[in-house]
């Protein structure tokens, strides 16, 4: 399986995500943001950092880049496209993914593990996790807030687009649970056509007992079957 | 020409950090003060010289990139 990282000025998850995939036996090429053309690919990973310092918005700046014109029609051609923290932030800039992540209510930057469930086992992304599943990921963002309208909120519950919740160690999805005061606890979401992934935690940095634990391997692992 | 464009977190939006600017300046002794919100403010200078034709511009600007819509509203001032 063929996969493109995307790099900006700022990203600094790229290498992480690399060697993730490069772990799990994908075919990985780095793509500078200037480039007009991405490879062939499978999969098209947006990855974490802080592309252009945040100026304006947290990936308002990244959204508008030369590359993105071309992740945007790969999408529109069905390709899977990841999108992680600041990723996750330049996907709603793009409008590949609708809401958007406020500052954490906090406006604390939010360095830690946490706890999500995984809300919907059934696509390109978790089909290897299990319903309901909770998951110990890495967190570190100051801008995870998940915001969104009405419509929207309605259109994630009734198409199952929720990805993942903040929840505790045994499930529970409550206010104390909430890491950001991100609008019902929503830790990522996909597009209608659950092709586009956006998640505000870091899969990448939980695929190696010796720096952190394994939870995150199967995201990779759903996407290679 | 010169506009001012001014862009704010909707209504209905939660603004942290204007809350924590209110209850700092209430806690200074301000206690008039009835509530703040913390905005973003633009300069824009445009070498189109009519003012309707200027002002669509700096529109498309905070469309395209300025203003996040789905939180944020904005105005345009001449200056």
């Amino acid at each position: 399986m063929k996969s493109s990282v995307i790099v900006f000025p700022g990203s600094n998850c790229d290498r992480d995500i690399a060697v993730a995939l490069e772990k799990m036996q994908f075919k990985n090429q780095m793509v500078w943001h200037k480039e007009t053309k991405l490879p062939k690919s499978d999969l098209i990973v947006v990855p974490g950092g802080f592309s252009y310092g945040d100026y304006l918005r947290s990936g308002a700046i990244a959204g508008k880049s030369l590359i993105i014109d071309e992740v945007i029609k790969a999408a529109k051609s069905g390709c899977l496209i990841l999108g992680i923290c600041n990723g996750f932030q330049i996907l709603t800039e793009t409008g590949l993914l609708k809401g958007t992540l406020l500052r954490n209510k906090n406006l604390k930057f939010i360095n830690k593990d946490v706890f999500i469930k995984v809300i919907n086992n059934e696509t390109r992304f978790s089909k290897k996790y299990k319903k309901d599943q909770i998951l110990k990921i890495n967190i570190a963002h100051n801008e995870g807030n998940f915001f969104t309208d009405h419509n929207h909120l309605n259109e994630l519950k009734d198409k199952n687009l929720i990805a993942f919740k903040y929840s505790d160690e045994k499930g529970n999805v409550s206010e104390n649970s909430n890491p950001n005061g991100s609008l019902e606890n929503i830790a990522g979401i996909y597009n209608a056509n659950k092709n586009i992934l956006g998640m505000m935690p870091h899969p990448e940095r939980m695929v190696d007992e010796i720096i952190s634990n394994k939870d995150g391997i199967n995201l990779f692992s759903s996407l290679l079957n | 020409m010169k506009f001012s464009v001014t862009v704010t977190l909707k209504k209905d939006v939660l603004d942290p950090q204007g809350k924590v600017v209110q209850n700092t300046l209430i806690n200074m002794g301000m206690s008039d003060l009835k509530s703040i919100r913390q905005g973003k403010h633009f300069e824009i200078d445009v070498s189109e010289n009519d003012q309707t034709v200027a002002e669509k511009k700096i529109d498309e600007m905070c469309r395209k990139l300025l203003v996040n819509l789905i939180i944020e509203d904005y105005k345009i001032n001449k200056i």
